[in-house]
């Protein structure tokens, strides 16, 4: 069996405060019926500007967040309905890397012990072999022996994030989720990273969930590609599809603006939301009518949009 | 003649008996109408550099030497009243964080008014009238109600467009950008170049854009400047450095973008890290990085020599 996650109809909404200033609530739909189904060593890269859902998604599927409805398939089990115990399990299979390494490495703990804690706890070493192994873990993301007795504050940002991702490998995870883990790198720095993400997807065999609204670094690393746009998916299907054809109007403009095209069109940012394709504000291809009704995804396996225009 | 002529600039930071040489004999100029790119990596110095132009250079802080001169007046020989009236005057500043440069208190165009009278010789109501003028100007299309908003009712996007609203409303010769879209969407920062670039297009005004970000420089800048540890490693037309770098940092860099619109199956990467000010290697500060290394790299720092008409390098393969 070569999937690793499903995910059908995943739905969150947060209720927020309209302004600093405002008593009146909001609801925003932060995930709006999200599906994705992920094979063993594939790659999914999840493109889309702030505020589209991505960290949700990542949050939600992982469990760190409740999602309100939806369904979410790891491993063949359903994660919502299982046990606690069963979950526990199954977490040490599914890791997040984040943007920041400094936020997700403990500043008073050496790399030694962020690495050969999971080990230790999930029983992967004993004492004796933990040392061998912390290097071996280090030596795979490219750090020498040297970085065992370094604090966080000693390294720089790449190092960090190196530390993360071994920190990550040491449970042998089925999937990985890496939120934006390369945006907060310098140029010099990110394609480093992006290699060592190549090799971990080749050699290990893993799954992984890719975020960035780079997309040139998506493009780089996925085999598949999913656009996000407020909550909704609105463009997924291999990679050289969805950039040799794009489909979406917004698809279109992120390729555009990857390719270091700039565009007049002033996007408003409000506008009623409960009405018709969400991203009608802003499209260059709108009609009338995509202010009626929420157009759904469809199409082939390969190339499914979200867009009236294509269906 | 040129607008900006920077040249030796040095500035460092002094605490703890340490120096850290932030800014590193930088020279560059600018010409009228030009927009020049200042391009680096974080704490390369490329702030500290617009700081130290504008001379607003904080302890422990402090520029050690150099020469600052603009429309022929030497900046660091001016009092500070002077230097008062150049700022927001005679040069426009636009920062990174839109939200943080604003006063949440005030109404957004009262802020744009302000920053007019202080420097021009009108009234409120006349400071009013210009000022929906600019509003229209940087994209605004009701200017009347964004006057009377305040800047947390904006998007971050509109937010930078009232910046850039008080940066040019007192007509400068120089806009000093220094990342203003680094915080913004793909698309929002498409619009915001797009505006700028229409401002130096439409008026002879010019521009320093700092920004880490290569492909930006290309669609927006004529010349570039490339800052690495605090020096100025290469100055170059865009067009022949995105032809044909100089400096072994550059084809780096270059590569690096490329590599991610290419097809090949892995990047080819800078080894290494930016070294921090505090422990900068002997000789050229970029050799432990470099393939092209000589043992005289690693000795002493090579010196600035000019390759052509406006290039400039700072490497001994030269
Ligand atoms: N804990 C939260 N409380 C309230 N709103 C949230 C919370 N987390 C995210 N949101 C909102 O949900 C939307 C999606 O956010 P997020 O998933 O972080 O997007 P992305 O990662 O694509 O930038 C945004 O509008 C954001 O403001
Ligand atoms: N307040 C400060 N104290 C000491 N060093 C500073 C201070 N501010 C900046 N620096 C030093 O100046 C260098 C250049 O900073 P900056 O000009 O802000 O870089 P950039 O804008 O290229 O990211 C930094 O690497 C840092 O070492
Ligand atoms: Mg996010
Ligand atoms: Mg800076």
């Amino acid at each position: 069996m070569g999937q690793v996650l499903s995910v059908l109809d995943l739905q969150r909404v947060y209720e927020v405060k309209r302004s600093v200033f405002s008593v009146q609530k909001e609801m925003i739909n932060a995930l709006n019926g999200v599906s994705l189904e992920l094979d063993r060593g594939k790659t999914i890269g999840i493109v889309g500007e702030s505020g589209s859902g991505k960290s949700t998604l990542a949050r939600c599927i992982l469990l760190l967040e409740r999602p309100d409805s939806g369904t979410i398939l790891f491993m063949g089990r359903d994660l919502l309905s299982i046990t606690r115990e069963e979950l526990k399990t199954l977490r040490k299979q599914m890791q997040i890397i984040f943007q920041d390494p400094y936020s997700s490495l403990n500043p008073r703990k050496k790399v030694f012990d962020a690495i050969a804690e999971p080990l230790l706890f999930h029983r992967m070493v004993d004492k004796k072999e933990a040392k061998d192994r912390v290097i071996e873990i280090l030596k795979d993301v490219g750090l020498d022996e040297s970085f065992v007795n370094k604090y966080p504050h000693e390294m720089s940002g790449g190092q960090r994030q190196r530390v993360a991702i071994g920190r990550s490998l040491t449970t042998e995870p089925a999937l990985i989720i890496a939120d934006e883990p390369v945006s907060s790198l310098d140029v010099s720095i990110q394609s480093q990273i992006v290699n060592l993400f190549l090799d971990i997807k080749d050699r290990a065999d893993i799954a992984m969930l890719f975020v960035s609204h780079d997309l040139n670094v998506v493009r780089f690393i996925s085999d598949e590609i999913m656009v996000m746009y407020r909550g909704r998916v609105v463009e997924t299907g291999t990679k050289d599809e969805v950039f040799l054809n794009p489909l979406h109007p917004y698809t279109k403009m992120l390729i555009n603006a990857a390719k270091g095209k700039f565009f007049k069109k002033e996007g408003e940012d409000f506008f009623d939301k409960d009405r018709g394709c969400s991203y009608y504000a802003r499209c260059e291809e709108r009609k009338d009518s995509c202010c009626d009704s929420v157009p759904r995804l469809t199409g082939s396996k390969e190339h499914m949009t979200a867009c009236f225009r294509e269906s | 003649m040129q607008l900006l002529d920077v040249t030796d600039l040095n500035t460092s930071f002094f605490a703890d008996g340490n120096v850290i040489r932030a800014v590193d004999g930088v020279s560059f100029s600018v010409s009228k109408s030009e927009t020049f790119g200042l391009v680096g990596e974080s704490g390369c110095g490329k702030t500290m550099t617009a700081l130290s132009v504008m001379r607003l250079v904080q302890p422990p802080g402090r520029i050690v030497k150099g020469q600052v001169v603009f429309e022929g007046k030497d900046l660091l020989s001016l009092s500070e009243r002077e230097m008062e009236k150049i700022r927001g005057g005679r040069i426009g500043m636009i920062f990174q964080e839109p939200m943080s440069a604003l006063n949440p208190v005030f109404r957004v165009g009262e802020q744009i008014s302000e920053a007019l009278m202080i420097h021009k010789d009108v009234d409120k109501k006349e400071a009013r009238g210009r000022v929906i003028e600019l509003l229209k100007q940087v994209g605004f299309d009701e200017p009347e109600k964004r006057y009377t908003q305040y800047p947390h009712q904006l998007s971050g996007g509109q937010r930078q467009r009232i910046l850039i609203g008080i940066a040019i409303s007192c007509g400068p010769s120089l806009v000093i950008a220094d990342e203003p879209t680094t915080a913004l969407d793909v698309a929002t920062e498409s619009q915001i170049i797009n505006l700028l670039q229409d401002l130096v297009n439409d008026s002879a005004m010019s521009m320093i854009f700092i920004t880490h970000n290569l492909n930006i420089t290309r669609k927006f800048c004529r010349r570039i400047g490339i800052m690495y540890a605090g020096r100025m490693l290469e100055q170059n037309s865009v067009d022949d450095f995105f032809k044909e770098p100089l400096h072994p940092y550059s084809k780096g860099l270059l590569s690096s973008i490329y590599g991610l619109m290419g097809d090949q199956k892995r990047l080819t990467a800078i080894p290494g890290s930016v070294p921090k000010l505090a422990e900068l290697p002997q000789g050229c500060t970029f050799h432990p990085r470099c393939p092209y290394a000589m043992p005289v790299c690693r000795e002493e720092e090579p010196i600035i020599k000019e390759m052509g008409k406006g290039q400039w390098v700072r490497c001994y393969l030269y």
